[in-house]
């Protein structure tokens, strides 16, 4: 699974992508959120707080309740601001 | 049309282009998002826009095709900028082109409030006290509410 952060959750993990094999009971957003903040670190800080965050699958956004399968690319990103 | 780009563009060139050469356009509604050179009662330095380099420009061509769908519009276009800007520099064109006014208007608000609530774009603000990102306004869910 590729996995892309943005904004303060890209550097408050440290990185914008990276590549990932997660264990088999991820199967959805939420799962992988919370698998990447048991990480610790950075990782624990961007995600502690679900509510902030937003995520896309493939380059569409989703809710934390979407699938994901190995192949996908998931994107974790706080609420969007341009405009 | 969108595009995402770095570069600063002429609102004027822009409407211009939209209805070049046509005679069934009666009306362009256009908006222009600016900086402000103030943000949290302190002088803003700049405004950095950072994207999500693909699926920004697949969400701008959705939110294109919704408002394409519920007006009947001759033409958009949607210009969004990315990277640094000074306080007073443009950040996003919004312009629609229809028959009527009535539609160019409330598919340009659309476009605007579509844009501002599902494009991937975020804004960190370079101030007195450092660095901060933009947070989300409520008045924006609100705002693309309306049209649901």
């Amino acid at each position: 699974m590729k996995l892309l952060y943005f904004a303060w959750v890209r550097q408050k993990v440290g990185r914008g992508e990276e590549i990932v094999d997660a264990p088999r009971h991820v199967a959805t957003v939420g799962a992988l959120a919370e698998w990447l903040k048991a990480k610790g670190g950075g990782y624990a800080e961007a995600f502690a707080d679900p509510k902030r965050m937003r995520a896309a699958v493939n380059q569409e956004h989703v809710g934390f309740d979407a699938p994901v399968k190995a192949g996908d690319e998931v994107a974790f990103f706080p609420p969007v601001t341009g405009g | 049309m969108i595009r995402v780009q770095s570069d600063d563009f002429d609102p004027g060139a822009e409407i211009a282009k939209l209805h070049a050469g046509r005679s069934d356009i009666g009306a362009v509604a256009s908006f222009v998002g600016l900086v402000r050179g103030e943000s949290h009662g302190e002088k803003l330095t700049s405004m950095t826009l950072e994207h999500f380099p693909g699926m920004t420009e697949r969400e701008l061509e959705r939110i294109e095709e919704q408002a394409r769908a519920r007006w009947a519009l001759d033409d958009v276009v949607i210009v969004h900028r990315v990277g640094e800007l000074k306080p007073g520099a443009r950040i996003v064109l919004v312009a629609t082109a229809a028959a009527h006014r009535a539609a160019a208007f409330e598919a340009a608000e659309f476009l605007m409030d579509y844009l501002k609530t599902r494009a991937p774009f975020w804004k960190r603000e370079l101030r007195a006290s450092g660095e901060h990102w933009v947070e989300a306004r409520g008045s924006d869910d609100d705002a693309a509410a309306r049209w649901r």
